[in-house]
């Protein structure tokens, strides 16, 4: 997974409501079913909010759920 | 899974038995593999093929006595395929057999070989090949004398066999009589391919027949003689047969190769010579066919000849199921070697467990079971995986989850319900829509329960639930077992009534799971208290597809199709209800494969041109949804005025409308006041995007769940891009994205998707 990173002119374009902070990229711990790893991902700096993009969700990280459903 | 349920289910799939061809070869030549490579023009390939299983392929490809042919299941649709003159061709066309290469063997031993003919020669061919040292002795000047003289063999054939053996060290003394007793004491094994002459002088050294030829055991061909073998025209008397001397010759030299290994020389030799077969062929696919007649007997076949006489093969293979069932096709392969897949995908100790899918994919129709020979049923084979998966903690989530979410709602307050009919305190039998029904037209539910409501005396009371199907189908014993423990005492508390079901799955849960309840098809019933008032009188034609949880409800069968005559319609018989297939959503196939699901549906559909009809709720929703016009039986019985073909709700109507259902039944029939509990918002969605939303398996439910939590969280995000809100919601297990802009006082949804992996920022 940690092989897509977001494109980095993403970077600006997403803002936390909540925090009135732009999003930024950040290691993220993911795990599933007792298994994680790292990857960065874009989070709000101060709540810590995860952006998943859908891309990302039906794809690379799709198939890393089904490998570890597999396992 | 039990390993020996395992062993007894893949023996009863016999599409890995030899062709009938192969089987009645008594060296069980792979005709089928080689017709199909001379079919293909691949006359090389073909050439080689041959040389594999026959040692002298110029002078059987002459001679053979084919009894292959007399077996050939092309014979019942036209004629046999002519697979001697196949291999004349080949032999004709290529006359350099492949040279024969010694072996090694670990311990090389001395065999003698007496008789220079086609089963000697044969034995020394086999144990040249082993790596033993052979000497050959021919009484003749000449090796095959006998066949010299035979005009059906040029004698450049005969040169060509005997090139296989240059090189391979065997040596041969021709012009030669050797004193047997003495070769039997200085060699390690001989063998004797002595001609059909009765032999007297060996009668101190072997047992010999009433007629002084030497006894040789018909399977081993074995003498009284530890070290001597005997086989050949010496056994048959006149008859003779060129491929059954070597078939002689093959089975002598195995028998001397155990021998000299110490080895059984009975031990798993009962498919040795020619046999039947179990192998199924279903004659009726084919249109007759006659043998290709070559333009110049006496020259046989030329290779455009050949190559249309090779494609009249079949190919023999039984196959059926995998022609019926697109699950069975889309893996590639068939139930035998999808048995072992399975058993090894149960028992792996390290890696992924690569058939998890293909067990959920198939949805366990009984389709299968139908059509093959063996009534072997995959269904029975993935449920038992499937519980295995469960048992050990190895059944994917995702792929049953959204399904078992599902019963949980239709078991929850939101739909579950159990009543005496109003104003009654007893009843007579019971109505039990299902959840599907429910969902899918709830209006023919209200209707239908009105209407029993007419008929039936002394009340009938209303049950909404789910049968636990999908628990089931999911091998989720404990949720099926809480389902069935609800049911049982709800409808203890109706005083355990006679259950009138609309649903096929519901019907065929109850029949099989549900011990002590007595069911009834709805249909059954309406055929004895009537029909309702304005059932349709005319419609076009329609093609009856009958759930194939309904299989073998003949009862039910017959009563649908004379509730169809009453409304006027003409019948279409697909394949008749025993050969019915499943619609894609039976053993949750739908959710684990949605490809596998919608190719079985598309099968289905495109049967007949015709509209079709069915009693089954998800059936009907399922063609719909793949563009196909049908009806469900109760759309005959209350017509609506809108003629437009009824469309798929999808799963999140089908959900929120039985809900709906259970409220409005409580209000107008039992008079409950029921006060809304979620703040509605109001949300808009595109076709297109709910469309899509069905096929993630997203419920508008959980798009609204996501808002509120955005809107009273404050968390949200902002795309700059396009202006667009971003909320995201983690009710359990899955995580939803809903991508929105807030118009007026609406929530206008742009997309949304989920994933069930977990993130969190690392602090
Ligand atoms: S129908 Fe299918 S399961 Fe049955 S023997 Fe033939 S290939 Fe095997
Ligand atoms: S049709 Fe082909 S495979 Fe079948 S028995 Fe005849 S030659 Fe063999
Ligand atoms: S989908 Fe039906 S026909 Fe196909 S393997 Fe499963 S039970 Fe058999
Ligand atoms: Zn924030």
């Amino acid at each position: 997974m940690s092989s897509i990173p977001p494109p980095s002119s993403q970077k600006e374009d997403f803002l936390c409501i909540k925090c009135e902070q732009a999003l930024v990229l950040r290691k993220v711990n993911a795990s599933y079913l007792g298994s994680s790893f790292q990857v960065d991902l874009l989070c709000c700096p101060s709540c810590g909010f995860v952006y998943v993009p859908e891309a990302l969700a039906l794809g690379k990280m799709l198939q890393v759920e089904q490998a570890l459903e597999d396992k | 899974m039990d390993s020996q349920q395992v062993k007894l289910w893949e023996s009863r799939c016999i599409e890995e038995a030899p062709p009938a061809c192969n089987a009645a070869c008594p060296v069980h030549l792979d005709v089928r593999g080689m017709a199909e490579l001379i079919a293909k023009g691949d006359i090389k390939a073909a050439y080689a093929l041959f040389c594999r299983f026959i040692p002298f392929p110029g002078i059987i490809g002459h001679l053979c006595d084919h009894p292959c042919e007399t077996a050939c299941r092309r014979s019942e649709a036209g004629e046999a395929i002519r697979i001697h003159e196949l291999e004349r061709m080949l032999s004709a066309s290529c006359m350099e057999p492949p040279p024969l290469r010694r072996g090694r063997a670990v311990e090389k031993k001395r065999v003698a070989v007496v008789g220079g003919g086609l089963s000697g020669l044969t034995v020394a061919a086999d144990l040249i090949v082993k790596g033993h040292h052979v000497v050959v002795y021919e009484t003749k000047p000449e090796l095959f004398s006998r066949l010299r003289s035979l005009t059906a063999l040029p004698s450049s054939a005969i040169e060509a066999d005997l090139l296989r053996f240059e090189n391979t060290g065997i040596e041969f003394l021709c012009n030669r009589k050797p004193d047997i007793a003495m070769l039997a004491e200085e060699f390690d094994a001989v063998y004797l391919g002595i001609g059909p002459q009765p032999m007297p002088v060996l009668a101190g050294l072997v047992k010999l027949t009433n007629d002084d030829r030497i006894q040789a055991a018909p399977l081993t061909l074995a003498s009284s003689h530890a070290k001597i073998f005997a086989g050949g025209s010496h056994r048959y008397d006149g008859n003779y047969s060129p491929i059954a001397s070597l078939y002689d010759g093959r089975s002598a030299a195995l028998s001397i190769e155990r021998v000299l290994q110490g080895a059984s020389l009975t031990a798993n030799r009962e498919n040795q010579g020619s046999q039947p077969t179990r192998l199924y062929v279903n004659i009726a696919r084919h249109a007759p066919l006659s043998a290709i007649q070559p333009a110049t007997p006496a020259q046989g076949y030329t290779l455009a000849e050949a190559q249309r006489e090779a494609a009249r093969c079949f190919p023999c293979h039984c196959l059926e199921c995998v022609k019926v069932c697109p699950y069975l096709e889309h893996y590639g392969a068939y139930p035998k070697r999808y048995i072992r897949e399975i058993y090894n995908n149960e028992t792996i100790v390290m890696g992924a467990r690569k058939s998890n899918r293909m067990i959920d994919s198939c949805t366990l129709c009984g389709l299968c079971a139908e059509v093959c020979p063996e009534q072997l049923g995959m269904g029975e084979v993935c449920l038992s995986a499937r519980q295995g998966m469960v048992e050990k903690g190895r059944m994917p989530i995702s792929h049953h989850d959204f399904a078992l979410r599902d019963l949980e709602f239709s078991r929850s307050e939101a739909f579950a319900f159990a009543s005496h009919q109003p104003g009654h305190t007893e009843s007579a039998a019971v109505f039990y829509p299902g959840c599907q029904l429910a969902g899918s037209s709830p209006e023919h539910v209200e209707k239908i329960y009105a209407h029993l409501c007419q008929k039936i005396e002394g009340g009938v009371g209303l049950m909404l639930g789910c049968c636990g199907a999908p628990a089931q189908w999911a091998a989720r014993t404990d949720l099926f077992n809480a389902t069935r423990a609800e049911f049982h005492s709800a409808w203890s508390a109706l005083g355990k009534p006679t259950i009138i079901s609309a649903c096929s799955s519901c019907y065929r849960m109850f029949t099989d799971h549900y011990a002590n309840v007595a069911v009834e098809a709805l249909w059954t019933t309406l055929e004895r208290i009537g029909l309702p008032d304005h059932a349709l009188l005319k419609s076009h034609p329609l093609a009856i597809h009958d759930p194939c949880t309904t299989r073998h409800e003949t009862a039910v069968h017959q009563s649908i199709r004379r509730l169809a005559a009453q409304c006027g319609v003409d019948l279409i018989e697909l394949d008749g209800p025993e050969r019915t297939s499943c619609c894609g959503f039976g053993g949750l196939a739908a959710f684990a494969n949605p490809t596998v699901a919608d190719k079985i549906i598309d099968q289905r559909i495109a049967q007949s041109t015709a509209d079709y009809l069915t009693y089954c709720a998800m059936c009907r929703d399922n063609f719909a949804r793949r563009g196909k016009n049908s009806v469900h039986i109760l759309d005959l019985l209350y017509p609506s005025k809108n003629a437009l073909p009824r469309s798929d709700p999808g799963f999140s109507a089908r959900q929120e409308s039985r809900g709906r259902l259970k409220k409005r039944l409580q209000r107008d029939l039992w008079g409950k006041d029921l006060h809304e509990s979620l703040p509605e918002i109001d949300i808009i969605i595109s076709a297109e995007v709910h469309a899509d939303l069905e096929k993630k398996l997203i419920l508008l439910d959980d798009i609204r769940q996501t808002l509120l939590h955005a809107e009273r969280s404050g968390e949200k995000l902002l795309d700059k891009k396009n202006g667009h809100m971003i909320a995201c919601h983690r009710p359990l297990r899955i995580t939803y994205w809903v991508e929105y802009t807030v118009e007026k006082n609406s929530y206008l949804v742009h997309r949304a998707y989920s994933h069930r992996m977990e993130l969190e920022m690392v602090p």
